[in-house]
């Protein structure tokens, strides 16, 4: 009676994602969070709003912090992206991810890749970062757990530590 | 009861990381939505357009005809209610007859991919007779109001009245008398993650396994049996990774019985994901509420008697209502030493989201109007807010009018250290313009001494598996939702065995595997879990004791184990690694299974009265807040520079965990003594995305210092209590206070916006003027 949905038009997106080369068929409208979550994989990635409002999706696109959710996936042909997945080397944790499981900068965990990722973009352009300073560059992404204080104290403890 | 622990250890320790951690920080961590749904069919759902209307007509047929849709459920497919109290389970899964608030469920689809199922819905054909609507308690109580569900009159889901003492002699008696109202406005959990719910439905087997963002799995597993018609033993409910609860999440929710019965219609798997708007839409949370409070006061400071009414606009279901308006009663007690108590609770229906529990529940709203009046009253008698608390302190043990056992009391503690560390002597009253400082307590129970299902059973077990390996696995039914809970049993397990927290896993929340709990909520999870995993490993200790005196040819009494070692005489004049002990044990007995458990006796059940259970518990947390603001007076910006804390947990089994929640608890009340707000227009919700609905950012959160009153509770695993809700309440008080003792304004409202701020400075200038023309024109 209705005819099927019709498959939106797909092309090539070739991009570099946590390091490695690939290249998949995705849809022109297709958002980098869909890509990265169900083609992916990375389901680090997380989805907390209906777009942009709280940086559980935040990832890398050359080394800046963006909201994926509100990015499209053909956008980041032949860029470098980053998750939350690609920071441990060979199962080490990075300093981050150390020091925001070490000072309970993280409790639920839903917000927690997405703070990592914008803190991340934080430490590499700003190695010693104030607290003003952390609180500007977070302050798109929201926790409804720690009341912030334990996310401040993590990324001190990053910045403090050796890489 | 309680333990035997190392104290000096325990406290020692600053604490451990979460067992469940690294998951988090590396993106492992599976919540719900991260599922494997390869081949899950993806389910939405059609939700009413309006607020009140009979549902004339329901036209399924194209959407069901559309090619991709596998299934369509409708409120034909499931003729029974669900809720929380046996006795207030008025609400189907998705409507039948009649729509109560804009955005109630009312039918479903599942389809081969996300467009088809939204093309679905667009080919759902609704006929409705539309009915009065009510957003507020007074219209909805109005006396020619159509009534939401036909067996309460009035629109009241439940009026509460009670009296403890003579308040008529206590008002008598007291030097000052004070009357006045109060409104907070409705406010939402906000949990980061979205609600989802995957089902598979096996139609060779007849099972039907549920994995869902639950905080009760056991409440969710009971009602999918009742609405499906199920046998419960074909049910498994399994808890991922869950993205934060706060209440959102206790009771089983419409959206996870539809994607059930959908996964059903499908012989097959579906996988549920509601947006931000239908998270927020969902609800559950704490009811917009009007309170009347009305206290006497002597000279010096004593309470004398205490007069309370309070409205909630509960939405237009029970939920948790009649527990919600019984708590915001009950809990005017348990804190200070108030002679005279009275208390009128009404619960009203409205054509919007049902309301449910929330951090702190029942107890936050009436707790800021109380800590507001008991601040004003102070000063008005020339009193310092410190010393009236203190002229008011309870004696524990005691018993208070209504029932509720205390039987630890750190808040004398609590108010000492919060007053040291703000500088609050030295400082008050002499900070610049524009600052100022405030104070308030507050309290919450570890756990309801009533459960919810009075099965008879006890109110917590906890499994040991112990094999050949020497791992430990600790099966617990209780929800670890970012709590922390999972990582204190592994702990309260290490601690009782004295043996290495590695070698311990903990796995929560599956109803084919763990032990039933009563899950996470009223934060009974380390009061009564705790309790239940100190006794499974006492009895595991005592099976390795034995098997360990048997080889060493000793007495058991005489073996002693320390550090995963067990030996015979202080000087270790024989000892076994607990390997050896391991394999000793085994031998008699194979794997080995013990079941600890816990059970909260009669005696700590509450009051005979008409809803005296709600509020009982074995364990009150206390707490005191100083809250430091600085504001500016053109804009009404308020600005929280910081906050200081003090809370007695009884003892802290995890105190960076503690840290934590005291940390998130305060945090969660500025929100709603600042920002938060749900707002409606016509029903509809307008608030239903992160930037309407202003959950506080990391730029406006202010620094916390956290500080632990350890009273040793009793009862308690190792004396601790819970940490996690009873700091909450003092936060918009302590706020309401510190702006009155900056700007001199008085404010009823909460939340303090910059608006609603900047309103009364606008009405306090008009007054000023008006006053000082009719000084001149006389």
């Amino acid at each position: 009676m209705h005819a099927p949905t019709p498959q939106p038009k797909k092309r090539l997106l070739r991009l570099r994602l946590n390091g490695r080369w690939r290249e998949d068929a995705v849809a022109e409208k297709e958002l980098l969070v869909d890509y990265l979550r169900e083609v992916a994989h990375l389901t680090g990635v997380k989805i907390g709003c209906d777009g942009g409002e709280c940086g559980a999706c935040t990832v890398l696109v050359d080394g800046e912090a963006v909201p994926s959710c509100i990015t499209l996936a053909v956008r980041c042909e032949g860029r470098d992206v980053e998750t939350v997945e690609g920071l441990a080397t060979q199962g080490r944790l990075s300093r981050l991810q150390l020091a925001f499981h070490e000072k309970l900068g993280t409790q639920c965990g839903f917000c927690t890749p997405g703070m990592i990722m914008a803190a991340e973009a934080l430490l590499r352009q700003n190695p010693n970062p104030s607290d003003e300073e952390i609180r500007t560059a977070l302050s798109g992404n929201l926790c409804r757990c720690t009341g912030y204080v334990k996310i401040i104290e993590s990324v001190h403890a990053a910045a403090g530590s050796t890489p | 009861m309680t333990s035997t622990p190392d104290h000096a250890r325990l406290a020692k320790r600053r604490g451990v990381p979460l067992i469940d951690g690294i998951d988090k920080v590396t993106g492992k961590a599976r919540y719900t939505a991260d599922l494997d749904h390869a081949d899950a069919l993806v389910g939405r759902i059609f939700r009413s357009p309006v607020s009140h209307a009979d549902i004339i007509r329901l036209d399924v047929s194209k959407a069901r005809a559309l090619d991709g849709v596998v299934a369509v459920v409708t409120g034909d497919n499931c003729t029974h209610t669900y809720g929380v109290l046996p006795i207030a389970m008025n609400e189907y899964p998705m409507a039948r007859g009649r729509v109560r608030y804009r955005g109630e469920p009312i039918a479903a689809v599942a389809a081969i991919d996300a467009e088809t199922a939204e093309r679905a819905l667009g080919l759902i054909k609704l006929e409705f007779a539309k009915l009065p609507a009510y957003y507020t308690s007074a219209d909805a109580r109005a006396p020619d109001a159509v009534l939401l569900h036909d067996d309460k009159p009035g629109n009241l889901e439940r009026d509460v009245h009670n009296q403890f003492g003579d308040v008529a002699q206590g008002f008598a008696a007291a030097d000052l008398v004070r009357e006045e109202l109060f409104s907070c406005a409705e406010i939402n959990h906000a949990q980061i993650e979205p609600h989802a719910s995957l089902s598979e439905y096996d139609p060779a087997t007849g099972r039907l396994t549920v994995q869902t963002v639950s905080q009760v799995g056991y409440y969710l597993h009971l009602m999918l049996a009742q609405c499906l018609e199920m046998d419960s033993s074909r049910i498994r409910v399994i808890k991922p990774f869950i993205g934060g609860g706060f209440g959102a999440r206790v009771e089983a929710l419409n959206f996870e019985i539809i994607t059930a019965l959908l996964a059903r219609a499908a012989n097959g798997k579906v996988l549920m994901q509601l947006t931000r708007e239908e998270t927020f839409i969902t609800h559950r949370a704490r009811p917009q509420t009007d309170i009347r409070l009305k206290l006497g006061m002597s000279k010096n400071g004593r309470m004398t008697a205490c007069e309370c009414q309070v409205v909630q606009r509960g939405g237009a279901y029970a939920g948790y209502g009649i527990i919600t308006i019984l708590y915001a009663g009950a809990l005017l007690q348990g804190l200070y030493d108030i002679p005279a108590v009275k208390y009128d609770g009404y619960r009203v229906y409205a054509n919007l989201p049902p309301c449910g529990a929330m951090r702190g529940h029942g107890s936050v709203d009436v707790r800021h109007a109380f800590e507001c009046l008991v601040d004003r009253m102070a000063r008005e008698l020339g009193l310092d807010p410190f010393a009236v608390r203190r002229a008011n302190l309870l004696q524990a043990p005691t018993r208070t009018m209504n029932d509720l056992v205390v039987n630890s009391y750190g808040l004398g503690e609590c108010l000492d250290k919060v007053e040291r560390a703000s500088g609050w002597r030295e400082r008050l009253g002499k900070l610049p313009p524009g600052k100022g400082l405030g104070m308030a307590c507050s309290h919450y129970v570890s756990g309801a001494a009533k459960p919810i299902h009075r099965t008879g059973e006890p109110h917590a077990v906890v499994n040991l598996k112990l094999d050949f390996d020497g791992g430990l696995t600790a099966l617990t039914g209780a929800a670890d939702i970012g709590q922390g809970s999972s990582t204190m049993v592994a702990i309260a397990v290490a601690e009782t065995l004295d043996i290495s927290l590695d070698r311990i896993r903990v796995i929560a929340a599956d109803t084919a595997i763990t032990p039933k709990d009563n899950g996470a909520y009223s934060s009974r999870i380390t009061f009564m879990v705790g309790n239940a995993a100190i006794d499974a490993a006492k009895r595991l200790k005592a099976v390795l004791v034995a098997a360990a005196a048997r080889k060493l040819e000793a007495r058991p009494e005489d073996v002693e184990c320390v550090g995963e070692v067990f030996r015979v005489g202080s000087a270790g004049q024989a000892s076994l690694p607990f390997a050896d002990v391991v394999a000793a044990a085994l031998v008699d007995e194979g794997a080995i299974t013990v079941k600890g458990s816990f059970t909260c006796p009669p005696n700590f059940h509450g009051g005979k009265h008409r809803g005296g259970a709600v509020g009982s518990t074995m364990g009150f947390s206390y707490a005191a807040q100083v809250v430091e603001v600085s504001i500016d007076d053109a804009t009404g910006q308020v600005t929280v520079d910081k906050v200081w804390v003090a809370l007695d947990c009884g003892h802290a089994i995890n105190p960076l965990a503690v840290e934590g929640q005291i940390e998130g608890s305060v945090w969660m009340g500025m929100g709603q003594a600042m920002c938060e707000e749900t707002r409606y227009l016509d029903g509809l919700p307008a608030h239903a995305s992160f930037l309407e609905y202003r959950v506080p950012t990391i730029a406006e959160s202010p620094p916390i210092e956290v500080q632990i009153v350890e009273t040793h509770d009793p009862y308690g695993p190792f004396g601790a209590k819970e940490a996690s809700e009873g700091a909450l309440a003092g936060f918009p008080p302590a706020l309401v206070n510190a702006i009155a003792n900056a700007l001199g304004i008085d404010l009823n409202e909460i939340p303090v916006t910059p608006d609603r701020l900047t309103e009364a400075l606008i009405q306090r200038r008009r007054q000023a003027r008006l006053a000082s023309s009719l000084k001149a024109a006389s």
